[in-house]
């Protein structure tokens, strides 16, 4: 204890001068040097960063440990949290990535936690994710859980310093790790329980190997918690290189040493995964992964806060709807869904004064061009190869990641698991997926007042069209119009319906539209054809590439001449190869929702494009 | 029967559909698309569906039976099959699709002539079965009482 004390105290010491000397190397990187001089020095800002980073990592560790850590308990709002955190990872992100956040909808808007210490752990958690993931998405699932058994072994609360320093590992056969500092006997009921419920959200792992896909215990065993209490869990997860067995024990053991290039890139401090473990059992709650190899991994902990007085903690869906109303919100608060696509060419070639960007943009540049060449439609739209201004670029078309990922990950909302499936090409972009725990919260009729969740687009009172967004839907198929149809309905929107793609041309010249549902494959003319012959009209003023193809403006119509903003169109794909994302996104469109269409996600879409 | 027994016969039967996989959580999307503002909504569905399939099967039949077999044809009225299927939630038919249209990649007409055949049966599986639980959902109704969803 003595050595860690002093060990404490000479960080501490020690972390004043060297910031001083990082702090002179940046000075003096702004300073004229000569080329060798600039190498010299960016070795010597590595290290010092990397020097610093540890020193504050250790600092904290013995913080933790030695129980002289405050807790704080602060008020704060979840949603808030997950969402500022996804978009600063976004924000300073260098690679293709998708970042989604899930928070269900029956995690109350406000609770009372250290939020810092649980922004720290996100940061850390998410930034990890990214770091060692090049393709697909890197995610946050925040929802409410029953009271887990490990909390019926006593509270954790507290600086009394009763984490032990053992902590003793045990690996199941699903793969998932945990980490407890509890004695053994009690280590097996945990194990067992939490890797059933560990299992019924990580079930994507697995597709092959033995996995209890069934409810967990947890749920029968509910035992009368103070009302104020609620347990939440967070799985951040990544379809990254995933971890191998093997090296799953020492994960919490030693955290991980953090590169140099890493902490300056996402600035500020990080934790190590062992202080983000310590951290989570101070608090009282479990820290665990599981993960695959060249899968993904996921990360969760679940901690218990204390709800807020403001509204009760139930998880009862018609009782939040109640506590909206009570709260009045707006929409902002009760946002359940977070997606950050990778607007590679808008935000990469945007100035934001950043070095690191420059040197991105060329390997950018050769992504996109590469990506040009791979065999699509002479009709794609060709990038800007010097660094215009973000204006001219917003216009051409999106590329989105993993032209040629040959495992893809999805979502299955329907079945509520994932899909890792290892012989498709396409990576589906899945729009919207719903909080695991709750079904899709619906309205029949749009209600004005309690839900918030319906903004007031969607009242469908009056028939004037400035308010209400004109949707046109093109699909072929008798079915899936009539059950898109009436999704749209119960979303509150009347829609207009044509069968193909050259009718969707036809349609648009006629009368602008707010959103365009697209099937992808159709006969007479594809949605990919339609899209590229929209977007041609976007940007040239003229529909002469349709002409070109056949279809004549009816002149006897006023149609709508000027090219007014981009309408958003969204694919309905069956995810065929023929209807990746890559080529859905080179046509032209924007995003895309996976057949067959759920009432979930089209109004996850709607309110992303129509917002 | 009484109304109790048929109720709780109808949920059984659901269930058992689910288990077996004749049905998919997209069937349940179907459902809470019902209301009283489309009162017939999941009825009036399916029975496009089995309308459309019927036409499909009809014209899988004859391109099969071609001497020289136009595959993207074929292909085509598979897809969409598939896409019917597989929004309403008929799970077991939307699968065979998926293998139908594989052997059609392959040009492989044995193959598709065996799908045909497995796709017929597995259609004709999930319609009376539908069927008969439109049946008691509707002699619930005649007794005066209500779905249970």
């Amino acid at each position: 204890m003595r050595a860690k004390q002093m060990l404490a105290t000479m960080s501490h010491e020690i972390r004043s001068p060297l910031s001083g000397v990082v702090s002179m190397a940046e000075i003096l990187s702004t300073t004229k040097l000569d080329r060798e001089q600039k190498q010299l020095l960016d070795v010597m800002l590595s290290s010092g960063d990397l020097v610093l980073q540890l020193i504050n990592d250790i600092l904290d560790l013995s913080k933790v440990e030695s129980g002289v850590m405050k807790l704080e308990a602060t008020k704060f709002r979840p949603r808030e949290v997950v969402k500022h955190v996804l978009q600063t990872a976004a924000a300073s992100l260098q690679k293709i990535l998708t970042l989604e956040g899930h928070v269900a909808d029956d995690v109350p808007i406000d609770v009372i936690g250290d939020v810092l210490r649980i922004r720290q752990i996100l940061t850390n958690l998410i930034s990890n994710a990214i770091k060692f993931t090049h393709e697909g998405k890197v995610g946050v699932k925040l929802y409410l859980v029953p009271e887990p058994p490990f909390a019926k072994e006593g509270s954790q609360h507290g600086s009394d310093g009763s984490t032990a320093n053992q902590s003793t590992t045990s690996a199941s056969k699903t793969e998932s790790y945990t980490s407890t500092s509890k004695t053994s006997s009690d280590q097996n009921e945990f194990h067992g329980k939490k890797n059933e419920g560990l299992c019924q959200n990580n079930s994507h792992r697995e597709p092959g190997t033995p996995v209890t896909n069934g409810t967990t215990d947890g749920s029968e065993e509910q035992v009368e918690l103070p009302a104020t209490t609620v347990w939440l869990r967070c799985d951040v997860y990544d379809t990254g290189i995933g971890i191998p067995e093997n090296a799953l024990p020492t994960l919490f053991k030693k955290y991980m040493q953090v590169s140099a290039d890493h902490a300056r890139k996402y600035g500020g401090t990080g934790l190590g995964l062992a202080i983000c473990k310590q951290l989570v059992e101070l608090m009282g709650g479990r820290l665990t992964v599981s993960s695959r190899v060249n899968c993904g991994s996921t990360f969760t902990f679940i901690l218990p806060y204390k709800g807020s007085t403001s509204c009760d903690s139930s998880d009862d869906p018609d009782d939040l709807s109640d506590m909206v109303d009570h709260d009045a919100m707006d929409e902002d608060e009760t946002a359940g869904f977070f997606q950050f696509l990778p607007r590679t060419l808008g935000s990469l070639f945007s100035s934001n004064g950043s070095s690191r960007t420059q040197k991105l943009m060329p390997h950018n540049i050769g992504y996109a061009k590469s990506h040009k060449l791979d065999g699509l439609s002479e009709n794609c739209y060709s990038f800007p190869m010097n660094n215009g201004p973000p204006k001219e670029i917003d216009s051409a078309v999106q590329i989105s990641s993993e032209p040629g990922s040959s495992i893809s990950h999805s979502w299955d909302p329907d079945n509520k698991s994932w899909i890792c499936s290892e012989k498709s090409q396409a990576v589906e972009m899945k729009i919207n997926t719903s909080g695991p725990q709750l079904p899709p919260k619906r309205q029949k009729k749009p209600d004005v007042g309690s839900l918030s969740k319906l903004n007031g687009r969607q009242q469908v009172l009056k028939n004037s069209t400035t308010s209400k967004p004109k949707i046109l839907l093109v699909e072929d198929s008798k079915i899936n119009v009539m059950v898109a149809q009436s999704m749209l309905k119960q979303l509150g929107h009347t829609i207009d319906v044509v069968n193909n793609g050259a009718e969707a041309v036809c349609a648009v010249q006629k009368h602008g539209y707010d959103l365009v549902l697209m099937d992808v494959c159709m006969p007479v003319m594809d949605g990919l054809q339609a899209t590229r012959l929209i977007r041609s009209f976007e940007e040239t003023g003229n529909w002469d590439a349709a002409a070109k193809v056949g279809i004549e403006q009816d002149s006897s119509q006023p149609g709508h001449t000027s090219p007014t903003k981009r309408i958003p169109i969204i694919a309905m794909t069956a995810n065929a190869l023929s209807e990746s994302a890559d080529e859905c996104y080179a046509n032209g469109m924007d995003s895309f929702v996976s057949k067959p269409v759920t009432f979930q996600n089209l109004k996850e879409c709607l309110e992303q494009y129509l917002g | 029967m009484d109304l109790a027994q048929l109720q709780r016969q109808l949920v059984d039967y659901k269930t058992s559909l689910y288990h077996e996989d004749f049905l998919d959580e997209q069937f349940t999307q179907l459902q809470e698309l019902q209301d009283e503002n489309n009162p017939d909504f999941v009825v009036e569905v399916v029975s496009l569906f089995f309308e459309d399939s019927d036409r499909l099967l009809n014209e899988l039949t004859k391109a099969l039976e071609q001497q020289s077999v136009d595959f993207k044809s074929v292909d085509a009225h598979v897809h969409q099959l598939k896409g019917s299927s597989s929004s309403i939630g008929a799970q077991r038919v939307q699968k065979v699709c998926i293998a139908f249209r594989n052997y059609c990649e392959e040009q492989n007409v044995e193959g598709c002539l065996k799908c045909l055949q497995q796709v017929r049966h597995e259609y004709s599986l999930v319609k009376t079965k539908l069927e008969f639980m439109f049946q008691l959902q509707q002699q619930i109704l005649s007794a005066g009482g209500s779905i249970p969803m």
